[in-house]
């Protein structure tokens, strides 16, 4: 479970994060949402310890993370595994050595164990053996995405963030990886915070969802409450499709007809 | 191993080509001063002088001013790309010390190598010189070879070797440093690689003038 407490974070002299406290769970996939701008990287970035909030507290089963020195820092990194925007492979290895490089990182296993375990993820996000040695430009972005998400669980790590997974995917892909990080939530048990405003992915896997507005907590909810939710920000955000926009005259309709049943 | 041929292997035939032919140049250059001076100068001191200007100043400073260039440009872009799309995010959140994992292979590869293209540019050089004077004919391949064969004092050699790995060493830093704090997209990466080539380049000349200085004064 991570915890964070009146966590704010400032740069210069922008307040970006203005003071969020909520929990998500383990177990669960717990969602952050927003509009562009709204804080969400930066809250990522603040839970995975790239950035040092101004205050605030973040509590991994908790322990207040922001006191950690650098070896504790460290220690809490060989459990995060992470999955950035833009994959973040390294260039320069092929999709099997960018799985294997964490383990060799922090493992005392042996080369034939990592590649044994790297194989097994690799296989575990649905990508065939003919991937394996090919290198990151080489593959498509939604492959990419895969190989992140299995480097990202390679550790068996216990906290699992993604930031923004679906970005440039096709919305049957995005589907497809969305429903991936929700089982390995499930399988392996993990925290998992997933940045997104892609209204697809709250619908798909939002058990536990935060909406961010200018810094601020806006809205907290699971994906069933959101589509009648009734903060203005929120309504503002959902239903700024008109797909969606049409399923709230839908709701609003079956709602006002069983009220006057 | 990768970063040997990255950094070193991989400006071989850039610096070999250079070296020949300034070698050429250089001896060409000595002949005609020596030839047309007022008192008679031997023409083994062609290649001699060739040898001492290749080994004290063109191989050492002006190939590093070079490798600046070719290498602190692909430090510089290959560390900033590395930055812009998150895979330097990517090490830090996998609790690895990122400057050390990315720059320390490169400032050993940079020591380990850069002497020896030093030495492949001097080699060079001097073959370049030979090679011109057979094709012109402006002194006898005997005097050239006894020429090289003249002593120089060992500090010279210290010299250039010194100068030589304090040289890989900025080579090596100064771009990594550049690439390392971009922030932005591919055009600041483009813009760090021209500010670590200035840099470096600037760093190079100023070191090249202390050392002189220092070592042979």
């Amino acid at each position: 479970m991570i915890e964070i407490k009146d966590l704010k974070k400032s740069f210069e002299d922008i307040e970006v994060l203005k003071g969020i406290s909520t929990v998500f769970e383990t177990g669960k996939t717990n969602l952050i949402i927003g509009q562009s701008g709204s804080g969400k990287t930066v809250l990522l970035k603040c839970l995975t310890g790239l950035i040092t909030p101004t205050s605030g507290q973040v509590l991994f089963d908790g322990q207040n993370t922001t006191k950690y020195n650098y070896q504790e820092r460290q220690q809490l990194r060989g459990e995060i595994g992470t999955v950035f925007q833009g994959s973040a492979l390294f260039d320069s290895m092929t999709v099997l050595e960018n799985v294997r490089f964490p383990l060799e990182m922090f493992s005392s296993f042996s080369m034939k164990e990592m590649d044994k375990r790297s194989e097994e993820v690799l296989e575990r996000v649905n990508l065939t053996k003919e991937s394996f040695n090919k290198f990151p430009s080489e593959i498509s972005g939604g492959m990419q995405k895969r190989v992140a998400i299995a480097r990202a669980i390679v550790n068996k790590p216990k906290y699992l963030f993604a930031d923004e997974p679906n970005s440039g995917l096709d919305p049957k892909t995005s589907m497809v990886i969305d429903q991936l990080l929700h089982e390995l939530t499930v399988e392996y048990n993990t925290t998992t915070i997933i940045n997104t405003h892609d209204m697809n992915s709250v619908m798909e896997i939002g058990e536990n969802i935060i909406f961010l507005k200018n810094g601020f907590k806006e809205w907290e909810g699971d994906k069933n409450e959101i589509l009648t939710a009734d903060n203005e920000a929120v309504i503002d955000f959902v239903y700024s499709s008109k797909l969606f926009t049409k399923l709230r005259e839908v709701l609003l309709k079956e709602k006002s007809n069983s009220i006057k049943k | 191993m990768r970063e040997v041929y990255d950094l070193g292997m991989s400006s071989v035939g850039l610096v070999s080509f250079i070296s020949l032919f300034m070698g050429a140049v250089t001896a060409i250059q000595m002949a005609q001063n020596f030839q047309g001076a007022d008192i008679p100068v031997p023409n083994y001191y062609i290649s001699y002088a060739t040898k001492v200007v290749l080994i004290l100043e063109f191989s050492p400073t002006i190939i590093s001013l070079i490798l600046a260039g070719k290498v602190g440009s692909y430090i510089a872009s290959s560390i900033g790309t590395m930055r812009v799309t998150e895979q330097i995010d990517a090490l830090d959140v996998m609790g690895i010390n990122s400057p050390s994992f990315l720059v320390m292979p490169k400032i050993i590869a940079s020591v380990f190598f850069n002497p020896i293209l030093i030495m492949i540019s001097i080699g060079m050089g001097l073959v370049g010189g030979y090679l011109i004077g057979e094709a012109t004919q402006m002194w006898s391949s005997s005097d050239y070879i006894i020429g090289l064969q003249m002593p120089m004092a060992p500090r010279l050699f210290v010299y250039t070797f010194v100068k030589t790995i304090c040289f890989a060493f900025v080579i090596a830093t100064v771009p990594a440093f550049y690439g390392y704090h971009v922030k932005g997209g591919s055009l600041e990466v483009g813009r760090s690689s021209t500010s670590a080539v200035v840099w470096t380049s600037v760093i190079l000349i100023i070191l090249n003038l202390i050392l002189t200085q220092t070592i042979l004064s």
